[in-house]
């Protein structure tokens, strides 16, 4: 089900099963993209709409029972012109989102790739189960699938990589595609990078900050969420209690002749009270999810950071290098030594060098020093265009988040609204019923 | 016979009520909350003519009505019981509390009273009227022991909740048309403290009690054989109500609890969002916001768990004992009717004085015609009573539920509001390239 949106022509995606807190926070975010930068959605309309299980043989050779969810698209300008064809389909598993979103860490550095929803289902209250075959959990993850995709087709670079719109459109062949492109082997480097240690002289301090920041936003969300999880616990108590009430009141209805009818409907308002509290909790979950998206950003957000610090410290050993070299040949000219070397040392035991040994070692030093001139400025270059390249991104995430989040707290303001006046009018009317009594 | 410990109060002499004698409540052994009425009103039996019963039904009757009409308007004894002070003595530590009576009553030789009484006091007339009328309902006094667990029920303060209750008790003696005549009744509102003492050991001595005790044993063992079909309605009806009211009672206690777990949980909340807008620039605002909902939510629902304890968990609990004490007087009932039937039997059989035991047979018939329309008459007003409480009490917590959502709604509306005004920022910085 696609809705249409308006003079721009642009069909904004999505499934009906979307609350409308969340639709809405699709269409926003779709819109802004779209005025400003080109992007994939101004051609086609991306959807997840369903999710089936499936049953095959894992890579040891055990039988596995695995979800694949159906990847949905349509031309914009099908639709436009008052012809409603059918999407094109294929079915994707969640391993392939994974493939998928890796490859695009490593081949875009300086971008913050949006974050998959949870593999597991993990600071769950007691209710949702931790099975990743419950159907609740597959429907939220379906939603937070489609939102990984659509988050994409918006990105001004992400958008117009050739392996994400053939994942969007050919079931079968990408995997080997995207194997294909070599990224493993960048994957892997880019993974020992991540773990090494190292020590950067003068990084950028804005990525410092970011790096700060994105720690303490996975601290005090991740507490948020846990806490939020537990409180939600305790609701669904006390709504769930009162449904004994329900059963009491019946009971005791039937002995009593002037109270009998008021008890009996009191009892069924009870009854609503304590169903009520399901799909109201049920709502509250979106909310958690979307909080979850940003809980995931932030190891996006370090991603980049350590990228700038890996860029950085590659340009400070390169210019570390240059100044090494030149002030070798500084002193093999000038005859001074003052930098120790083992070189120095053994000639200083065994003999000075000739001249031509020395003019030899001063053509080698001059090529290098050409060379390391060479590559301090190609790194320089290379650190600049990043810091640039994701600074305009970090910024363009900032405004996404602070959108996003804002329309949460909204959200979940009217959340709390509901579920107020659904307590107002259970209580009402049982207080109704209690003056029959 | 019955250990009357009120209170258990730290040694140091004072007078005013120490706030953590509730914690010191719950060291008392379980079993002794066992101790409850129908076992002391078993043992009043109701063949005790005391000084203070008068001879004849007849002149009871016209003493006082049955009618239930004149409470509202027509009201003239007001009673209170406030004011616990503790005492120390050299072999005890326990609760008195001031008992207030302003009466227009002629029987009542001062239109006002001020007497102090304890506990032990309210045990000792909640007796005598019950072995005075022993098949009318005596609205229940509050437990003499504290079961453990109970103490979080009556939201930690004991005292008040047991000075509530007595003040209940008090005023439903003086409502009931019957009891309120009672010279037990009077002595109990007037006395000195000596007074009341002296006062107290009047009456049939121990001994006495004890062979009335034995043939109550004696008859409620035999049983009574022809139990009139209303009353057998009447026990079973007790039966389910004593059913339901103890399943109210548990629930109810069982959302108290919930709700102060949640309430625990809700604590927390608030502050978590508080922490996160300080990492935040743009949301920081919003964030406290929503922060300052939760916190005030937080301070209605502390409110309404309040409410609960105060209002619809006494009166059930109070329910739970009137069914007990419904029992007792049914019992009663059944062994005045089987003392009769004993002795009609033995008129039958046994070789001796007829005409005496004609006479006592009558006395005793009198007497069950007697127990009876004196329980009709009462369990009609009961039943009323306790519609009426029951009905005000539910009524209560659903109009304080309403309120409760009523206040949070308000608090997310108000932050609502903030919030929507701000959007033409948004749009603002959304065209800026």
């Amino acid at each position: 089900m696609m809705a249409d949106s308006g003079p721009e022509e642009i069909a904004v995606i999505g499934n009906t099963d979307l609350t409308s807190a969340e639709l809405e926070n699709n269409i926003k975010n779709t819109m802004v993209e779209i005025e400003k930068w080109t992007s994939l959605l101004r051609k086609m309309e991306i959807s997840v709409g369903e999710a089936e299980k499936r049953t095959g043989k894992n890579t040891v050779n055990m039988q596995e029972i695995y979800t694949v969810y159906l990847i949905e698209t349509r031309p914009v300008d099908a639709v436009t012109e008052g012809i409603i064809p059918a999407p094109d389909s294929l079915w994707r598993r969640y391993s392939e989102f994974e493939l998928l979103r890796n490859y695009l860490l490593v081949t875009y550095p300086f971008v913050v790739v949006a974050p998959l929803p949870e593999k597991r289902a993990e600071i769950v209250w007691h209710k949702l189960s931790a099975d990743n075959m419950d159907p609740d959990f597959v429907e939220r993850r379906r939603v937070g699938l489609e939102n990984f995709l659509l988050r994409l087709a918006c990105h001004p670079v992400l958008c117009n990589d050739k392996i994400f719109y053939i994942f969007l459109t050919e079931e079968k062949g990408w995997k080997e595609m995207v194997y294909e492109t070599g990224f493993q082997a960048k994957a892997d480097s880019r993974l020992k990078a991540m773990n090494a240690a190292f020590r950067v002289k003068n990084p950028d301090k804005r990525f410092t900050e970011l790096k700060h920041y994105s720690d303490e936003l996975q601290t005090v969300v991740s507490q948020l969420l846990r806490v939020r999880a537990r409180v939600a616990d305790r609701l669904y108590g006390v709504y769930k209690v009162h449904g004994n009430y329900g059963r009491v009141f019946s009971e005791w209805s039937a002995i009593e002749k002037e109270m009998g009818d008021g008890l009996q409907s009191a009892g069924h308002h009870m009854d609503a009270y304590a169903a009520s509290v399901d799909d109201i909790l049920e709502e509250e979950e979106h909310y958690a999810d979307q909080l979850k998206e940003y809980l995931f950003y932030t190891e996006a957000l370090r991603a980049v950071c350590r990228k700038h610090e890996l860029t950085q410290f590659e340009l400070e050993m390169a210019a570390q290098d240059l100044a090494s070299k030149k002030q070798q040949k500084e002193e093999l000219v000038t005859g001074t030594v003052r930098t120790f070397s083992l070189k120095g040392m053994t000639s200083k035991l065994f003999g000075q060098e000739t001249a031509e040994q020395r003019e030899a070692k001063l053509q080698v030093l001059e090529q290098q020093i050409e060379e390391g001139e060479e590559a301090v400025k190609e790194k320089n270059t290379e650190s600049d265009e990043f810091v640039k390249t994701a600074w305009i991104d970090i910024e363009h995430f900032k405004d996404q988040k602070d959108r996003d989040l804002k329309e949460a707290l909204i959200s979940y303001a009217i959340m709390q609204i509901s579920r107020c006046k659904k307590g107002i009018q259970v209580w009402t009317n049982a207080k109704e019923c209690f003056n029959k009594m | 016979m019955s250990r009357t410990i009120d209170a258990v109060v730290s040694p140091t002499q004072t007078n005013t009520i120490p706030a953590d004698i509730s914690g010191q409540m719950l060291d008392l052994d379980e079993d002794d909350d066992l101790e409850v009425f129908s076992k002391d009103s078993t043992l009043a039996d109701g063949n005790m003519f005391n000084a203070s019963m008068p001879t004849s039904p007849g002149s009871m009757v016209n003493q006082c009505k049955f009618e239930e009409d004149e409470e509202s308007d027509s009201k003239d004894i007001f009673i209170t019981v406030d004011n616990p002070e503790s005492h120390v003595t050299a072999i005890e530590t326990f609760i008195t509390y001031r008992v207030l009576t302003k009466t227009t009553r002629s029987e009542f030789d001062n239109s006002e009273y001020e007497v102090r009484r304890r506990y032990q006091d309210f045990l000792w007339l909640k007796g005598k009227l019950e072995d005075t009328h022993s098949t009318l309902i005596v609205h229940p006094l509050p437990e003499k022991f504290v079961v453990k667990g109970m103490v979080e029920r009556f939201n930690g303060d004991f005292i008040e909740t047991r000075r509530k209750a007595l003040h209940k008790f008090l005023n439903r003696v003086a409502d009931h048309p019957i009891l309120s005549c009672s010279e037990d009744f009077k002595v109990f509102l007037s006395a000195q403290a000596w007074e009341l003492t002296t006062y107290k050991k009047q009456g049939p001595g121990f001994l006495s009690r004890m062979g009335e005790t034995v043939r109550a044993v004696a008859n409620s063992v035999r049983g009574v054989k022809n139990r009139p079909e209303e009353f057998t309605a009447i026990q079973e009806y007790v039966e389910d109500f004593s059913n339901k009211i103890g399943s109210l009672d548990k629930v109810t206690q069982r959302i108290v609890k919930e709700q102060k777990e949640y309430l625990e949980e809700l604590k927390e909340y608030g502050p978590t969002y508080t922490l996160w807008s300080g990492s935040e620039e743009e949301l920081a605002e919003q964030l406290k916001g929503v922060a300052g909902c939760i916190e005030r939510c937080c301070k209605e629902t502390e409110e309404q768990v309040g409410h609960l304890s105060d209002t619809l968990v006494p009166v059930l609990h109070e329910y739970v004992l009137c069914a007990e004490t419904l029992k007792a007087v049914l019992r009663r009932r059944d062994n005045i009717q089987a003392e009769f039937e004993a002795k009609n039997e033995a008129l039958a059989t046994k070789k001796v004085d007829r005409d005496a035991l004609k006479e006592e047979i009558d006395k005793l018939e009198d007497r069950v015609e007697w127990a009876n329309n004196a329980l009709k008459g009462d369990w009609g007003r009961w039943q009323r009573s306790m519609r009426g409480d029951l009905k005000s009490a539910f009524l209560s917590t659903a109009e304080k539920n309403v309120d409760y959502y009523e206040k949070c709604l308000a608090v997310w509306e108000t932050f609502l509001l903030s919030q929507r005004t701000e959007p033409s920022e948004e749009t603002d910085r959304d065209n800026t390239p």
